[in-house]
């Protein structure tokens, strides 16, 4: 569903991505993990097109995403920290968005259901906590019903209840046929909803397979046990 | 793009300086045309000071906004939409805002106390000050990420074209005085916005009598149709290139 072609990306002298070739398919929950600054948000928002790569080809569905803006009518992104503008109420913000993604048939809102956004509908951006946030930025980011779910450290910020009330939502999306990246450090997160992981070590591939496929070759029960096996073997 | 326009617009009102630059205008203009014996030497007063106020605020104003719009422009490039059309509608929400302003600020009161070509003219200038300075401002924005910094750019520019300039160009002429500089000094008029709408303006007035040789080769051109067509084309110049450089900018950069 989206390939990544020799992809590379530096920030004045600093490379943040170096030839990254990777392929991601539907119905897929795969997790990006990696050292901080080894490129997982970077690789994310170059899908997005908010990082524009120096060299390097994006594909999704086949078709290049470079200087596109369109297919992001297909791709729900919930960003590490939501940022948003602080005069805005909640209702606002989600009108906005809902205002921009006119084509969109269905409206998904389940998440502001279950998370109780509407109660809080009135209250300022800029008053919420980090959680609250989170929450936005989540049911923003499922919205709209699209077939590809970027979410960086999604559960980073909610409390257990909230967290799992994502992990559910995930699960369900990821069986219509989505493809779903979660950027994580949590382990048992990861073996929980992931189907694949994919491990990125200074803009580079270190290895992408599936968790069954781990575990085996490294003979351990527990991925993070597993995780650090292959990370110590290569040093 | 107007549904975006509408949420900066949303956003600048309820900023409320907007507001109060509305007022100030307001203020300024009514009582220099009340302290002036007559409605033209209301209107020299009053293009000193627009051509020194208007600027300043709108740079300063639009370089604020763009860094505090950060947030607002980072949710907006992870949507279905075009940057170019995220830039524009920023840029139209902020300088229509403060083109509302000056036209009642100014406009309104010109109509009343000083109606004529004259303040048409007052007017008209004051609008293309604001929308070049917007430019200005965003282009300073799109160079750096640091907002002081950027605030910083900002001001100096106001400084140039509005104080350092004039004497860049007093300094050429008393050190060249010896040559004929009447088209020299047209040219540098061109380059910078604010001498421009200062001769336009003047020139309609009875005082570019006293301008001498040069003011008389100024009238000949600023007094035909052909030579306000071509200072406003020069005008719309002033805004198209800082505001498509800095679409430029904003497009390929990173967010």
């Amino acid at each position: 569903m989206i390939a990544i072609e020799n992809l590379s990306k530096t920030y004045g002298k600093l490379t943040v991505l170096k030839d990254l070739t990777v392929n991601f398919d539907g119905g897929r929950v795969v997790s990006i993990i990696g050292p901080n600054g080894a490129g997982k948000t970077t690789m994310s928002k170059c899908i997005l097109g908010m990082v524009l790569p120096d060299s390097g080809e994006i594909k999704f569905n086949g078709e290049s995403v470079l200087k596109k803006h369109a297919y992001r009518s297909q791709i729900g992104y919930m960003p590490q920290i939501g940022k948003y503008p602080e005069n805005m109420k909640i209702r606002q913000v989600i009108e906005m968005v809902r205002d921009i993604r006119k084509d969109a048939t269905v409206i998904d809102e389940e998440l502001i259901g279950l998370y109780g956004l509407q109660n809080m509908y009135d209250k300022r951006m800029g008053s919420l906590s980090g959680g609250t946030k989170q929450k936005v930025s989540a049911a923003l980011a499922f919205m709209f019903d699209p077939q590809v779910l970027i979410l960086d450290e999604p559960t980073a910020g909610l409390d257990p209840i909230s967290a799992e009330i994502l992990k559910c939502k995930i699960l369900k999306e990821k069986k219509k046929g989505k493809l779903i990246l979660i950027t994580s450090h949590i382990m048992s997160e990861v073996e929980e909803v992931a189907d694949e992981v994919m491990c990125l070590m200074d803009g580079a591939v270190k290895f992408h397979d599936t968790i069954s496929g781990i575990k085996q070759n490294t003979n351990e029960e527990r991925l993070s046990r597993a995780i650090a096996k292959i990370m110590n073997e290569e040093d | 793009m107007n549904k975006i326009i509408k949420y900066v617009l949303y956003d600048i009102v309820r900023s409320k300086i907007v507001v109060a630059y509305t007022l100030f205008l307001l203020l300024l203009s009514i009582g220099l045309f009340n302290l002036g014996g007559s409605a033209d030497k209301g209107l020299l007063s009053l293009l000193n000071l627009v051509l020194l106020t208007v600027p300043l605020i709108s740079i300063v104003f639009a370089t604020t906004h763009f860094y505090n719009s950060y947030e607002f422009m980072e949710l907006l490039v992870s949507q279905p939409i075009r940057r170019s059309k995220i830039f524009l509608s920023e840029y139209l929400g902020v300088s229509l805002s403060l083109s509302a302003a000056f036209l009642i600020g100014v406009g309104i009161p010109v109509l009343l106390f000083a109606p004529g070509a004259t303040g048409l003219y007052l007017v008209l200038t004051g609008l293309f000050i604001t929308f070049i300075f917007v430019a200005l401002a965003f282009l300073a924005s799109v160079i750096t990420r640091d907002k002081a910094k950027g605030i910083g750019i900002a001001l100096m520019l106001w400084f140039y074209f509005a104080l350092i300039y004039d004497g860049i160009v007093l300094f050429i002429l008393y050190s060249f005085g010896d040559y004929p500089l009447e088209y020299a000094t047209l040219a540098l008029t061109a380059l910078n916005p604010v001498d421009l709408g200062r001769v336009m303006v003047l020139l309609n007035l009875d005082v570019s009598a006293m301008m001498g040789y040069t003011g008389a080769l100024y009238k000949s051109i600023f007094g035909s149709g052909w030579g306000v067509g071509i200072a406003f084309v020069v005008l719309v110049l002033w805004v198209l290139v800082p505001l498509l450089t800095s679409r430029r900018v904003f497009q390929k950069r990173d967010l």
